[in-house]
């Protein structure tokens, strides 16, 4: 039996496709069968994000309505043994399933995999809705920002007004320099805001940008300081105790000379 | 003149903590609002405990959670303000 990971976090572009993505590829490597649920219907972004978007065929709203088989709407990632990508529809929108087909959709790929990632979209609305319908646990993603942090609360508080218990928090696009500086919220300070259990802490890393440019979860990249951190937050995941990663000191290398001859980074 | 930089930085108090404390007092409300239960469930307790005393028009109770200026002249501080009317105080209530 399966279990169901929904992927969320109110604000839009905190990171939730690239977590899910991330996660699901880095749990593929641990030997786990995963299939990827991309739940924005009408937007899209984990096919493009994963590099799988010319392979699409069928989509979820197709499987759910019926129109073809759920297994010929599964996209195998050829590079990652027992990857799947179960891709939104795109011209539909988000009222095209209900949660109790999402249910039945979570029922149904638990029989077969390990894990099933759902992507959620943005907001609390039906889509929302939907995408957590089906999960048996939350991970919530947010980043040192007061909205995302205020977004990632409301999102807690409504994961458990629907029975999802104990979200766990990733906290994404950390900077450690300004961290360091006082210019950031710590994990911490995050934290105690949120009093939630916490999964991962990944760096503010432009390998995500080029890894999502190229299609290749940053995952699989062993020199990449995030790709690192969703290693970890795979393992945390399974249940193993990781250590976090010491980020201090890991500010980009222009910063420290910039400081250093006392510019202020932008 | 660089020192005049780093003293006037210095005196300001760093923008994580004004991240952290507007934060707190926003989900204070966020999360009141989250359950309209909430409000209401500290209005039964807080009617609970002053039938014992006196007698109340439960009705007119008005209860809601909004910010004020603090005391201690920390700035703003969020706070449970309670208008009960009182229809008559109970004699157990009055002094022995």
């Amino acid at each position: 039996m399966g279990e169901v990971i929904v992927i969320t976090s109110g604000k839009g572009g905190v990171g939730k496709t690239t977590t899910a993505a991330n996660l699901g590829t880095g749990l593929s490597l641990l030997g786990k069968k995963v299939v990827l649920v991309d739940t924005d219907i009408g937007l899209r972004n984990l096919d493009v994000v994963m590099g799988l978007e010319n392979r699409i065929v069928y989509d979820l709203v197709d499987a759910v309505e019926g129109t073809c088989r759920l297994k010929q709407a599964l996209i195998k990632d050829k590079r990652f043994d027992g990857l799947y990508l179960l891709p939104a529809a795109q011209t539909r929108d988000k009222n095209s399933i209900t949660p109790e087909q999402m249910v039945k959709l979570c029922e149904d790929l638990s029989e077969e995999y390990d894990y099933i990632i759902i992507d959620c979209p943005a907001g609390i609305e039906q889509g929302f809705k939907n995408a957590i319908a089906g999960a048996d646990r939350a991970v919530v993603i947010t980043t040192p920002e007061v909205s995302a942090v205020r977004d990632a609360d409301r999102i807690i508080g409504l994961l458990e007004a629907n029975e999802i218990k104990n979200p766990a928090l990733i906290v994404n696009r950390v900077r450690p320099d300004m961290v360091k500086k006082g210019d950031m919220m710590s994990i911490e300070d995050i934290i105690d805001i949120l009093a939630i259990q916490l999964v991962g802490v990944v760096p503010d890393d432009e390998n995500i940008i080029i890894s999502t440019n190229r299609g290749e979860p940053a995952v699989s990249e062993n020199k990449s300081m995030a790709g690192q951190a969703y290693r970890n937050i795979t393992r945390r995941i399974l249940g193993e105790d990781v250590p976090f990663m010491d980020l201090a000191g890991q500010g980009n290398f222009i910063a420290k000379v910039k400081k250093l001859f006392g510019f202020r980074s932008a | 003149m660089l020192q005049q930089l780093f003293s006037k930085l210095g005196r300001r108090r760093s923008s994580k903590d004004v991240a952290k404390e507007r934060l707190k007092l926003v989900l204070i409300h966020d999360r009141a609002n989250v359950s309209p239960q909430f409000l209401e469930m500290v209005k039964g307790e807080i009617i609970k405990v002053i039938r014992n005393y006196m007698e109340i028009d439960e009705e007119a109770l008005d209860i809601q959670l909004t910010k004020t200026v603090s005391e201690e002249g920390e700035g703003i501080v969020p706070a449970l303000i309670a208008n009960i009317p009182i229809k008559s105080v109970k004699s157990s209530g009055r002094s022995l």
